[in-house]
């Protein structure tokens, strides 16, 4: 069950520079919880107090925007990748 | 019949099907609106950002405008400031097009330049400290002014329901949000069951230098309850897709277009999209403005999209 996860920069103070790492679960939630035991802080910098992922972060499911699929609780499967993006603005 | 002034020839952009790279069973159409007259999309929002200001009274000759912009807004703004007579400010990313640059000198525009490592969110926290400390200033700031997407609300979804009244999904790049936001409501209005798609430039590291995520900036204009769904798309993809444009269509686009296409082709799947729909896809500006970036350049796409990926191209 392993889920390619990509790091940006501002999160590498978490995981020892890497840009990317591997974690476990059968969603986001699990992915998550699963990721802050082996990168401690990443949840606090993800997940806020309601649950729900921070306003000025962007997780992406195989390039899809999770706020369209299950949120915090979009399941997930062996082989996926998951991208942190943090939001910016263009124009 | 003539127009008036440029400024009365914004809009009326033509749209055209997309024959050759139409998935079998979808029908792709693309919104030129490199056609407008400094040829982005943004001439619809700068002319609408400037009349609003202008009925509330807050411009009058010898103004001074201050915008943060990626370019095109610069330079739509630019087009409409300098015959009035507003002296035009704009705060640009240093990582931004040279052509964008000099089209704005051209237009006697003062450019401040914001790091490259804050994208264009360092261009917005720049110019509201600039504002602030300079009431004088009048800031349109199209990130959060409604007659950004209300440009989009009145003028290009109407054009496009008036082209193709049947249209079941549109797919448009994310920037502002400003087009995804108005076009996307007028479209829900006509039509609940239509499909709207963002589809989100991903660049390379050094555009997310952030220092910490509450830097992290979402425009107050884009309303996401319009959106289907957000699609990321990396310079590969959409310089792939950009370039696939010229060859299959004949169409010479910006990169964020191919980014655009990109997306369109993903959701052309029975899954998300019935058999038979049409899908406009809206081309925010033509490819000139790129040519220094080498991203039109022969030679390998994946080598011209990594040095393509720390520039702005959306």
């Amino acid at each position: 069950m392993a889920i390619d996860v990509r790091i940006p920069t501002v999160l590498r103070k978490h995981t020892d520079g890497e840009a990317k790492v591997s974690g476990e679960g059968s969603t986001l939630a699990e992915l998550v919880d699963d990721l802050d035991d082996r990168h401690a802080g990443l949840r606090d910098a993800l997940v806020g107090m309601d649950g729900q992922l921070h306003r000025f972060i962007n997780v992406y499911l195989n390039d899809e925007d999770v706020r369209f699929l299950g949120g915090i609780q979009t399941p997930l499967r062996d082989g996926d990748t998951v991208s942190i993006l943090p939001a910016v603005a263009g124009g | 019949m003539p127009a008036r002034d440029i400024s009365q020839a914004v809009g009326g952009t033509p749209l055209v099907g997309l024959p050759s790279m139409s998935p079998p069973g979808y029908s792709l159409y693309l919104k030129l609106e490199g056609h407008n007259p400094t040829g982005s999309v943004k001439d619809r929002v700068a002319a609408y950002l400037i009349a609003a200001a202008e009925r509330a009274g807050q411009l009058h000759p010898g103004s001074r405008v201050l915008e943060p912009t990626s370019g095109n807004t610069g330079i739509a703004l630019a087009a409409i400031c300098a015959p009035k007579g507003y002296k035009l400010t704009c705060v640009l990313p240093e990582n931004t097009s040279q052509e964008r640059r000099m089209l704005l000198s051209l237009y006697g525009v003062d450019i401040v330049s914001s790091p490259a490592g804050e994208g264009s969110n360092g261009a917005v926290r720049l110019a509201r400290e600039m504002a602030a400390d300079d009431p004088d200033l009048y800031m349109p700031f199209q990130y959060g002014n409604p007659a950004n997407p209300r440009a989009h609300y009145e003028t290009t979804a109407p054009e496009i329901l008036r082209d193709l009244p049947d249209v079941g999904a549109l797919v448009a790049g994310l920037g502002t949000g400003g087009t995804l936001t108005g076009a996307g409501r007028r479209f829900k209005e006509h039509d609940p069951a239509i499909k709207v798609f963002a589809a989100e430039p991903e660049y390379g590291d050094q555009v997310y230098g952030l220092r910490n995520i509450d830097e992290g900036f979402v425009p107050p204009v884009l309303d996401t309850s319009v959106l289907d769904g957000r699609i990321k798309v990396d310079s590969v993809k959409a310089l792939q897709a950009t370039r696939d444009l010229a060859a299959a269509e004949g169409i010479f686009a910006g990169v964020s277009t191919g980014a655009a296409l990109s997306v369109a082709l993903r959701v052309c799947d029975p899954r998300r999209l019935a058999e038979g729909s049409k899908v406009v896809v809206v081309s925010p500006d033509g490819g000139f403005k790129y040519l220094s970036t080498g991203a039109y350049a022969p030679g390998d796409v994946a080598d011209i999209a990594a040095g393509l990926s720390q520039t702005l191209w959306a």
